[in-house]
């Protein structure tokens, strides 16, 4: 079976690629990526006026599977991923129970298999449970094919445990991905610690407990000679803190979200719950030192931090309302309006962001577009202009902050190993 | 703009934060009517015959509640309490569906006092009847930091100019920022002072108000003491020393009442803690407005059902 999508730009950050081209699939792998190919009996597809791209990576997505079905599983969250121009996700064992073991990170593989729209990739625990205290069996998830290792959601194996995670991971060249808050400093805190909270009388959570955790962290892994991925940065220090620590040669890397990057604890200020995420939402100066991060380097990768909760959980006071809320639908439509719509950022280096340097960080095999990889491609029109509404959700999770935006940008076409898993925003 | 301009009508009373000067204005002008009805010998006008108010409280009060039912009363409304430990909030009702079901018996105005910063913000897009915030967590007081303008304003007889020192544990005083709004939408000089570890870190940014250290900074020739309870009830612990200790350096006593003006006026939204942020003599002393607050803030409530529900003409 052969495919073609014809007269795209290609972009393809990873071999700095980006012209007007064809990409030839065969087999559900890429054939050839050239100017004018052409195939007897290939099902064309019209790419022209479009952006081609590799299909894109969300390392940092939460399909609270085992356990939390209500919020999402492995089939609705890999639609919206499908629905969002993902084609690889990878998703946190932050789950009930936690994914701390081989047997689980099997089962949920299988989950993947038998009912992931998109590849789905597994991260497992440091710790026994995220306790922070033992360290999870870390070689026996690699054997089942966890990717990378988090205790995301919480900050809590001490400088003591993390060392140890450090040093036990060493020959396997797994990344760890850091939740950066010290937790005695926001363990109460539902909102960035600022003006605003001040005002709003809701409790902070500081700007210096993710500085203090990210430095502790990158300190450690230095000693370690370790690798460490900070995850979801937002705090304006903590970016100074990355930028230095790489310019040591110190292995770290990061990610962040389009909300951290594109909006402030100024939303708050109605009590909308679908504001409130952890990290919180900053200030206007932290999003400019984000977007300082990715354009000198110094922040690698944007993920989503996909939080789905469900309905009524969310639909509630401000304080009892868990944080986090679903990204994976908005985000492309996010950062083409408020970061490339706004030129800030290009496309390549927007999507370099999002495929290849996701790819490397997880070493795993995908993020570029090349004769012999997979054929997962995700097709943008960049011109067109769409209302969120969480009603054509294919997320369980409904409460946004960007719902009700206008943006200019979506992803129309995902191929998934050759195989088209969304078109025109539905999802097969 | 002409007062008479304003209406309030269907206005939620969330916080003075969305009160403009004019309906502040307003308030206290009516809530000065108000107070002569409490004063007559058969407190009863139809004002609000035929309305229904329902207090729904999720946290212990005295004051507030009973002046609310008071001032609903008084002007002939129908008022029904809910609390939460004797409904069906102990069985887990959300806040979301109690409202639903008070709205759907047709009440016309809801006074809701919830732990939850927001909780009242909330309700009012929840449901249809009016909102009136009696206090939200942190956040919000409105009608305490109204009834404490129409007092200094009663002593006073103006508010503009007037310095005041809010002393003690903002941090945790819905009290405190309601009355920032509002005193300074009607051109008061705010000053702050209390343990750094009680105020909030960012306050300072707030235009127009003043953080001191030193308490004796904020009280220098002030014409306005307000002191604020400290809410030990929802400290975990380690914000201060010991109440020994908070009293001897933070405590409101005679002898740092002398640095602010003779006739300084003597605020607490109870209740207090005496002998801690404030000590007996100051409190019953002569410049102490502190009893009085209870009963002007049955006029201000008053005032406030009359303008939201009626907006205050037909009357």
């Amino acid at each position: 079976m052969k495919q073609l999508i014809k007269g795209g730009r290609v972009i393809n950050p990873a071999t700095k690629f980006d012209a007007k081209a064809d990409v030839l699939v065969e087999n559900g792998k890429i054939a050839a990526i050239g100017p004018d190919l052409s195939a007897d009996g290939a099902e064309v597809y019209d790419a022209s006026g479009k952006i081609v791209s590799p299909g894109l990576i969300d390392m940092h997505v939460h399909f609270r599977e085992p356990g939390q079905e209500a919020k999402e599983d492995f089939e609705s969250g890999s639609k919206a991923a499908a629905a969002g121009g993902f084609t690889t996700v990878a998703t946190m064992p932050n789950t009930k129970p936690v994914v701390d073991s081989a047997a689980l990170v099997r089962s949920l593989k299988k989950r993947a298999e038998d009912v992931g729209r998109v590849h789905i990739e597994i991260i497992g625990a440091v710790t026994k449970g995220q306790k922070g205290a033992e360290l999870a069996e870390l070689g026996d998830m690699i054997a089942a094919g966890a990717v990378a290792f988090s205790d995301d959601g919480h900050f809590d194996p001490t400088a003591k445990v993390l060392l140890a995670a450090y040093d036990y991971l060493h020959p396997f060249d797994k990344v760890i991905i850091n939740h950066e808050e010290e937790t005695s400093l926001v363990e109460d805190g539902v909102m960035n610690e600022g003006h605003r909270s001040a005002m709003l009388g809701l409790k902070g959570r500081p700007t210096v407990a993710e500085d203090i955790a990210v430095a502790r962290d990158v300190l450690l892994a230095e000693y370690a000679g370790a690798r460490v991925h900070v995850a979801h940065i937002s705090s304006a220090r903590s970016v100074d803190l990355v930028r230095a620590a790489k310019a040591r040669g110190v292995r770290v890397t990061a990610e962040v979200t389009p909300q951290h990057l594109t909006m402030t604890d100024d939303l708050v200020n109605l009590y909308d719950s679908s504001t409130k995420i952890n990290p919180p939402l900053r200030e206007e100066k932290d999003c400019k030192a984000l977007l300082e991060g990715l354009k000198d380097g110094t922040i690698d990768a944007i993920v989503t931090d996909h939080s789905p909760h469900a309905q009524e959980e969310k639909d509630r006071e401000y304080l009892y309302a868990p944080s986090g809320f679903p990204g994976l639908e908005t985000s492309l439509g996010v950062l083409l309006t408020d970061v490339y719509g706004k030129g800030l950022l290009g496309l390549p280096e927007i999507l370099e962001k999002m495929t290849c340097n996701p790819a490397k960080i997880l070493g795993i095999d995908a993020g570029s577009l090349e004769p012999g990889k997979r054929a997962d491609i995700t097709v943008i029109d960049p011109d067109l202009t769409w209302v969120v509404d969480a009603k054509n959700f294919y997320t369980r999770g409904s409460h946004s902050p960007f719902v009700g935006r206008k943006l200019k940008g979506k992803a129309v076409l995902t191929m998934v190993d050759g195989n088209i898993v969304m078109r025109d925003g539905k999802v097969e | 703009m002409d007062k008479n301009s304003v209406s309030m009508r269907g206005k939620n009373v969330l916080g003075l934060k969305d009160f403009s000067p004019e309906e502040i204005r307003l308030t206290l002008d009516t809530a000065k009517e108000m107070k002569k009805i409490i004063h007559r010998d058969i407190k009863k006008v139809p004002t609000l015959r035929g309305k229904s108010i329902v207090t729904l409280f999720y946290e212990p009060s005295t004051r507030t509640r009973t002046s609310f039912e008071l001032a609903g009363k008084y002007l002939g409304a129908d008022v029904v309490n809910i609390t939460a430990g004797s409904s069906s909030i102990v069985k887990g009702e959300s806040l979301r569906d109690t409202l639903y079901t008070i709205e759907a018996m047709g009440v016309d105005a809801i006074v809701m006092r919830h732990k939850a910063e927001g909780a009242a913000e909330y309700a009012s897009r929840v449901v249809s009847p009016v909102i009136l915030n009696a206090g939200d967590g942190a956040h919000a007081h409105p009608s305490q930091a109204l009834l404490n303008l129409f007092t200094i304003e009663e002593h006073k007889g103006h508010l503009e100019g007037l310095k005041v020192a809010i002393l003690g544990d903002v941090l945790h005083s819905r009290v405190a920022r309601s009355d920032i709004y509002g005193m300074r939408k009607m051109g008061m000089e705010v000053h702050i002072a209390g343990p750094k570890t009680l105020l909030p870190r960012f306050l300072y940014e707030e235009p127009g108000v003043v953080v001191h250290e030193r308490i004796e900074d904020a009280i220098a020739d002030a014409d306005v003491i307000e002191v604020l309870r400290i809410q030990l009830e929802r400290m975990k612990g380690g914000l201060f020393p010991t109440t020994r200790e908070y009293a001897r350096i933070f405590g409101l006593n005679p002898t740092r009442m002398k640095l602010a003006k003779d006739d300084v006026l003597i605020l607490h939204p109870g209740p207090m803690n005496k002998g801690w942020e404030i000590s007996p003599f100051t409190a019953y002393g002569a410049n102490s407005a502190i009893q009085e607050e209870v009963q002007n803030g049955v006029a201000v409530r008053m005032a406030l059902y009359t303008l939201v529900l009626t907006g205050g003409r037909e009357s």
